[in-house]
């Protein structure tokens, strides 16, 4: 089996072979067709981009609701905070990826008017988004519910209220506790982005089923998506590990320093 | 070992079978049928009306129907009292692998004859040929292309529908909003919801959309006809006496008048499993593919 690369350099009109590879994306060559190379490139930019932004939305979400399935059930306001953050995890968790989407993008709209008015990546990523803020919320509550309870009953012998207990002493530490779920987390994001060509966002995955049917070059052209799937989420891993290494406090949470065994 | 000596007993008896009948001489796909008795049939299972399953593993429709005559007379030739039709049921990602690896031997679907497949697979003559049109709300007093402008079009996503209003938007200077559905049905969707204003694909796939629909006299298509495509059986590529064993059933169903017959009661009357009516008149195309029967491939239909 050969590999005919020379695919990436027919535009995507007529199947010519263009006088630049990279026509029309840098401008190389004005007013001339774009290359399959050049489609590539716009269909990676959208897979970025719809990861980054439910990225986003996960994290934060992820976080808040994760705290709050973790406060002390003291008071009415806690206990349905605790109910609210717990309905949403399992409600995210639970429903698949490719019924969100569809939900978001079909059903949602036509009772909240204003929605139909976003366009689908927004509509995707908020799915996305919801959907992995879900699963991060489980592991900042888990993270949470690692520390040893002394640390909490020390926060509160100090005078520190709830909120500045979690601010100082129990986010910080359940934060860094968790990097690595999280890493694996985000990667799981930027490969989950294939379902935005369900609603027509023109992401890596459309790119391929449509580029195939259109060259017959179907190798060529998944090979080139996987790579740059492989590549994003082996990025993402890259920034996590790296944010992961610069936060760690020395002596805490290395897996394989001795200091641990006790 | 046993198996070797077995195909070679096979080999032996098959050669001497060749020497008797020189008719059918070096058709692999013909010698299966003579020893076993039976073959396997390509289909698809929701391509109405041209082949779908009416349920419980039974299939149906125009392509079908005149791939069983096909059969009966390959049956009638080949002298088996009877010959049994396994069907299975093929995809658009793995029809033409599995023609090409000997698991299908004959494909009743919807496949595009196109110069890129040819290389690795056989085609008979065209007994339907497609046309790529727009279907709109009947209410939207759309009635061509042009006044799709600035407008979203609807397509789905690994269909040369696509690229065919990629090269409209570029020969006309008009700009189109498209959108993709992930299949046929999510397509329609967009259309039906409002998300599109259009829905641009192959006609038999637009009547049978709206035929299924929940209120079909909502929706109309309209305009003019984008593309034309010819639709053939799949054959394997490197059994030439098969196709052309195939290709003389054809003429043989064509001059005995069937077409029109067979139009009639798929694409215009009630059919089964639902009673839905297609509601597809016969295209001039498609009457003079039967009128004079060939296998070219899409690109000679698309010349300009």
């Amino acid at each position: 089996m050969s590999l005919d690369l020379g695919v990436f350099c027919k535009n995507t009109l007529d199947g010519e072979v263009v006088d630049h590879c990279f026509s029309a994306l840098f401008g190389l060559a004005q007013n001339s067709d774009p290359s399959y190379l050049d489609w590539l490139m716009k269909a990676w930019g959208w897979t970025l981009a719809v990861a980054a932004l439910s990225l986003m939305i996960a994290f934060i979400l992820g976080a808040v609701m994760g705290t709050l399935r973790t406060l002390p059930a003291t008071s009415f306001l806690n206990r349905w905070l605790i109910h609210i953050s717990t309905a949403w995890v399992e409600l995210f968790r639970n429903i698949p990826i490719l019924v969100q989407v569809f939900l978001w993008y079909h059903v949602i709209p036509s009772f909240v008017l204003p929605l139909k008015s976003l366009p689908s990546y927004w509509l995707v990523s908020i799915a996305l988004g919801f959907f992995t803020s879900a699963r991060i919320a489980e592991q900042v509550r888990a993270g949470i519910q690692s520390l040893p309870s002394g640390q909490t009953a020390a926060a509160t012998a100090l005078g520190l209220t709830t909120l500045q207990s979690y601010r100082y002493i129990i986010l910080p530490m359940a934060l860094r506790i968790v990097m690595p779920p999280l890493t694996s987390e985000s990667m799981n994001l930027i490969k989950n982005s294939s379902v935005a060509f369900a609603v027509s966002v023109p992401e890596l995955t459309l790119f391929a089923m449509q580029a195939q049917e259109e060259t017959s070059k179907g190798v060529e052209i998944y090979l080139a998506v996987t790579l740059l799937y492989a590549l994003s989420a082996f990025a993402v891993n890259r920034v996590m590990t790296l944010i992961e290494k610069r936060n760690r406090i020395p002596g805490f949470i290395v897996s394989n320093d001795a200091s641990l065994a006790h | 070992m046993k198996n070797k000596k077995l195909s070679l007993n096979c080999l032996i008896a098959t050669t001497l079978f060749l020497g008797a009948t020189p008719v059918f001489a070096a058709s692999a796909t013909m010698d299966k049928m003579k020893s076993t008795g039976a073959i396997t049939m390509g289909v698809r299972e929701s391509s109405i009306p041209m082949s779908y399953t009416t349920g419980d593993s039974r299939f149906d429709g125009y392509h079908v129907e005149v791939c069983r005559m096909i059969l009966a007379d390959l049956k009638d030739k080949l002298g088996l009292s009877t010959l049994r039709i396994n069907y299975q049921p093929v995809t658009s990602q793995n029809r033409v692998p599995l023609v090409q690896n000997g698991t299908v031997d004959i494909e009743c679907g919807t496949t595009t004859n196109n110069t890129a497949r040819a290389k690795d697979v056989g085609f008979a003559n065209t007994l339907y040929v497609e046309e790529v049109r727009i279907a709109v709300k009947a209410n939207s007093g759309i009635t061509s292309i042009a006044q799709l402008a600035g407008k979203k079009v609807a397509t789905t996503t690994g269909t040369t529908s696509v690229q065919l209003l990629r090269k409209h938007e570029k020969a006309n200077g008009v700009n189109f909003d498209e959108v993709f559905g992930k299949d046929h049905a999510d397509s329609f969707l967009l259309l039906e919801s409002g998300r599109a204003d259009a829905f641009v694909m192959d006609g038999s796939i637009l009547a049978g959309n709206i035929a299924n629909s929940k209120n079909p006299k909502d929706y109309k298509i309209v305009g003019e006809v984008l593309a034309t495509e010819p639709i053939a059986i799949m054959v394997p590529k490197n059994d030439p006496e098969f196709k052309a064993a195939v290709n003389a059933a054809i003429a043989k169903i064509v001059a005995n008048g069937n077409m029109p017959k067979l139009w009639n009661k798929w694409f215009l009357a009630p059919i089964p499993p639902k009673s839905i009516v297609v509601d597809l008149e016969l295209s001039p195309a498609t009457k003079n593919a039967w009128a004079n029967l060939n296998d070219k491939p899409a690109e000679d239909y698309n010349k300009k």
